[in-house]
Parts: C-alpha cells; structure tokens; sequence
C-alpha cells in the first residue's frame, strides 16, 4: 500500500512514518483541518489503533489527490482509484479522481493532437517558388553524371504532390477512354489509390533499402525525389493516351522514362557506398519505375483489346492488334467512349476482366 | 418674486394634479431603440420559419450573384455558408448519374465520386493554400471552391438538354465549347476570390489546383453519356 502512496513515501513501512506527518502536517495541502488532525495522530505514536491508521492512510490519500500535478501518469491515478474503491466513485474524492483523469486524458489528448495533426509541421516543406518549382521539374529530366559526390535533392513536397494529383487526372482520363469497369469501387478510387499508392509505397521501400545499406537520403528527400520522377510518367501518359500508337509508346516509355530513371538512379548512386548496395538499390528503383510506366499504359489498353479477341477469336494475339490502332490518330473521344461503352456493355455479361 | 412667478407658471398647473387612488395608472414605457433589434438577431427563435429560410435562400442567391460576376469582394469571404456548395454538389452529382455503361454498377458510385471527389478536393486545395501561407480560413475556403462550381453545373445542365438531341459530332463541339467555357469561368471565379489572400508572387501555386479541381470535374461532365 505505501507504494501506492505515491512518490512522497520513501520508506517501506506499512503505515506512515513521523517525517510524512511533519511533513504533511507543516505543509498540507488539504488545508489546516487535516494538519490538526495529523497532529493529533502524532501523539498516538505506537499505531496500534489500526482505524486510525487507516484514517491516516486515507487522509494521505486526499492529500496527495487534491495536491499531485493532473501531470502525473495515470498509473497513479488508475492505483488510487482501485484503493478507493472501497469509497466508491459517488463519493468527493471519486469525483476529484475521475476530473483528474479527465483532465489529465485530455491534456494528453491535446498534446497528441497539436503533435501530430499540426499542419504547421508540413509548412517548411511547401516553402518554394513557382521558379523553383519549374526549374525542379526540368531538371528532374536531366541525369547529372557527377556520382562521387552526394548530389543535392530538394526537400520539398508541394512539386510531388502537385505531380501525383495530376497523375490521377491523367489516368482517370485514360480509364474513361478506355473504358474500364471497376465493379467493387470507383474509378477515382482506382486511379488515387494507384498513383498514392506507388508514390509512397515505393518511395517508403527504398527508403527501406537504403537504410539496409547505410545509403545518406532521408526519407523526404526520397519522396520528393520519386514524386519528381513521376514528371516523365506524367507527359509520357498524356501523350499516349490520347495518340494510340504503340510504337509511340514504347519509344517514348524508353527515352522519358529511361531519363528520368537515370536521373534518380544517379542520385542515389552518389549516395550510396558499394557495389552491390548500389546495385541493388538502383536496379530495385528502375525496375519499379520503369513497370510501373509500362503497367499504367497497359493496363487499360488490355481490357479493349482482351475483349475483342474474345469477340473476334482467340487467334489473334494481343500485341498483334497494334495495326488497328494506328488509323485512330484523330482525338475523337466521344466515338472511342461510345465503342468502349458498347463494347464493355458486351463484356461485361462475360465478368470482370481488369477489375483492380 | 416675478422671477419666482415665471419660474413657477410652467409648473403652476402641477399642483392642482392629483392622482387618485381609483385610476390605475397605465402605460408603455419600452423605448423604441436599435437595442431591440440587435436583441432580434441573436434571438430568431421567434420569428416564423419562412422568414429563416427566405434569409438564408437570399444569402445563397446573393452568392451565386458574386460568382456570375466575378469581382473582388469580400461578401462570398465574409459571411460563408455551405448551403450553395451542397446544393450544388448534390445537383451535379444527381444529374450525372445514369451515365455511361452500366447503370445498375456505375449508378451508385458515381455519385458518390462526385460527391467524394468534389469535398476530397476542396479539403486539399485549402490545405494547400493554407500550407503556402494564406490568410483565408478553412471554411471560407470551402466556400468560395464550392460556389465557384456554378458554371460547371449549369454546363452540365446544357450538356444534357444537348444530348437529349443526340450525340454526333456537332453536339460534342457545343459541349465541348460549354465546358471549356465553363471551366474557364469557374477557374477565373474562384482565383478572384483565393488569391487575394496568398503572397503575391505564390499565386500561381495556389492556381494550378484549383485548375486541375475544374478540371476533373469539367472532364467528367465532358465525358458523360447517357446510357443506352
């Protein structure tokens, strides 16, 4: 029980030593009828009398309750409060507890909040200019060869978020001329969950890597790098989703793709000691990229293409329908959604091809 | 003493007064003040329900005014309300529902994509307007993108009269000059309004998603077709 007592009570006796009650008589905070009581109690030196000593006990109690700091842990408070269950919480002392724990609970609640839902914790890194910004995104393009020396990542947040939302708008674009179907989900809830999904995902696994490897790039500055990487995705789906053409594409996926991915593989290069660290964390960052790139183009092309083989026979391999695609150079997208929209009217009776 | 008498004569009659304990004495003493009618406005407690509702459908219509016309002022800042973006919001979403393949998978989650896509939205472009450093508080914020949504609905609208004639060539290059339009108009709107309270030389960064909202939602209605 004296441990209960708090951190006042030094000694391990039962009941309270002559020191707590000088101490607590002198300076009791309960006010001046308890330092009464508590001299009285004094002169009953041998505590044979064990109400009283529980009265003591109790009184110490109050004392410490009404005095301690709500600061204190709720551990504290939650022993307290199962030693005076026996008073039950209808009493005073039960409704001081449960207002301190309140309050302590929502001071911590407080703190967490102004910790972590503080918008002020994101505002450095919104901290840029439109130049800056413009000049990032050009660069992002351009591979810098110097790799014995860690090259400088901005750590800024406004470029890559800026990039992955029109990077929705861009695929929400393509999967409506194409024609998806998603049944369980909406095709906003695709496109976002996709673009946030590789950008945080992957840039949170080769942070991952990278701190395997003991490479020096912090977790910001991988995801403004990566974010900026999403800047030749952006243009390359742009251009492709509206010129069907696959040898475009496959060009394009090539040369944009191939720069970009240079140009964050080379920063990490520089970042990184050793062979196989870097050849593991690069070769894992190209891959993805350039995947990625090639999935997003693909992926929604395949649902109007798997469906008019199965239409047309199984005879005709995919990748053969490119020639058709090739007289659907104009931008006639009420035509290509008016297609898609009765072709998958049809496909749909057959289930779902490229639900994800 | 004539001092006296002239002092007294605007009183002489006074004391020939006297009032009996038989009349009771009765009267108004309120004193018609502009107090009583501050106490009005706190309390419209009391006062009929068709007068709320008319004052509240005066200020959304009054709003939608500042939008038509686009200038700088403060009237859609100052006194926000969310009345005219959910009415909007809710309009848009019902009028492009239907649309497209299949209504009995897409009918339901389209509106609840416009309906997330346009809130979703509006909460991420004050974020981060607020993150560049603006003066314009959470609320108005929503306000002002919410109502800047007019034209669009009214694009819409149009686009549907169109396509009930049908959907060639002809109808896609009207409603794709609606919308442009359209979009332009609610993108010029609110940056009247937003960008006043951004650092001058940030404009454009707080801009470019707003244009990129407008966008979507522009791009949504251009792509709606009525189900077959």
């Amino acid at each position: 029980m004296s441990a209960g007592s708090g951190s006042r009570n030094t000694n391990t006796e039962p009941w309270g030593s002559f020191d707590d009650n000088l101490i607590q008589g002198g300076g009791g905070g309960g006010g001046g009828g308890s330092a009464v009581i508590d001299m009285e109690n004094m002169d009953d030196t041998s505590g044979s009398s064990f109400e009283d000593m529980g009265e003591m006990h109790q009184r110490m109690k109050e004392e410490e309750e009404v005095a301690a700091e709500a600061a204190a842990t709720e551990d504290d408070n939650a022993e307290d409060g199962e030693f005076l269950g026996m008073k039950g919480l209808k009493g005073q002392l039960g409704r001081q507890v449960a207002d301190e724990v309140w309050q302590a609970g929502k001071r911590q609640a407080s703190r967490a909040f102004n910790l972590y839902a503080n918008i002020d914790i994101l505002r450095p890194y919104f901290d840029v200019e439109p130049v800056q910004v413009r000049s990032r995104l050009i660069e992002s393009m351009i591979p810098v060869r110097m790799i014995n020396f860690p090259q400088k990542i901005a750590g800024e947040l406004y470029g890559p978020l800026m990039l992955v939302f029109t990077l929705v708008a861009i695929l929400l674009h393509g999967m409506k001329t194409s024609g998806t179907v998603i049944r369980e989900g909406t095709l906003m809830g695709t496109a976002i969950g996709t673009c946030f999904g590789y950008w945080l995902g992957v840039s949170s696994l080769i942070y991952f890597l990278a701190y395997l490897v003991n490479a020096q790039i912090t977790m910001l500055q991988m995801l403004s790098l990566l974010g900026y990487g999403l800047f030749g995705h952006c243009a390359v789906l742009f251009i492709t989703y509206n010129i069907h053409f696959h040898f475009l594409f496959y060009v394009l996926w090539l040369l944009v793709g191939g720069l970009s991915t240079l140009r964050m593989v080379a920063a990490l290069l520089s970042r990184t000691v050793g062979q196989t660290p870097r050849l593991l964390l690069c070769g894992t960052l190209s891959l993805l990229h350039m995947l990625f790139l090639l999935y997003l183009h693909f992926a929604y092309h395949k649902i109007v293409e798997g469906l008019l083989v199965s239409l047309e026979g199984p005879n005709l391999a995919p990748i053969q329908r490119v020639a058709r695609d090739v007289p659907d150079l104009i931008l006639n997208t009420t035509r290509r959604s008016l297609g898609a929209s009765m072709m998958v009217h049809w496909g749909s009776t057959e289930g779902p091809l490229g639900v994800h | 003493m004539a001092a006296a008498d002239d002092a007294s004569r605007p009183f002489a009659g006074l004391s020939d007064v006297s009032i009996s304990e038989d009349i009771p004495v009765e009267g108004d003493i309120s004193v018609p003040v502009g107090s009583s009618r501050r106490d009005d406005e706190y309390s419209t407690l009391d006062e009929p329900v068709k007068e709320t509702i008319l004052r509240d459908l005066r200020a959304v219509g009054n709003k939608f005014i500042h939008v038509l016309y686009p200038k700088r002022s403060s009237a859609l800042l100052r006194d926000w309300d969310l009345w005219g973006p959910l009415l909007l919001c809710v309009t848009l979403a019902l009028l492009l529902q239907g649309g497209a393949a299949d209504t009995d998978d897409q009918g339901g989650p389209q509106f609840a994509e416009v309906f997330v896509i346009i809130w979703f939205g509006s909460i991420i472009i004050t974020l981060n307007s607020k993150l560049l450093g603006g003066t314009i508080s959470f609320f108005q914020s929503l306000c002002v993108l919410g109502y800047c949504i007019m034209p669009l609905t009214v694009a819409m609208a149009v686009c549907r009269i169109v396509l009930i004639g049908g959907s060639g060539t002809v109808s896609f290059a009207v409603r794709l000059v609606v919308v442009t339009a359209s979009f332009g108009w609610s993108t010029f709107a609110s940056t009247a309004f937003l960008a006043d309270s951004q650092p001058a030389n940030r404009k454009a960064l707080v801009v470019y998603p707003v244009f990129l909202f407008y966008f979507v939602i522009g791009w949504m209605i251009l792509t709606f077709s009525p189900s077959q």
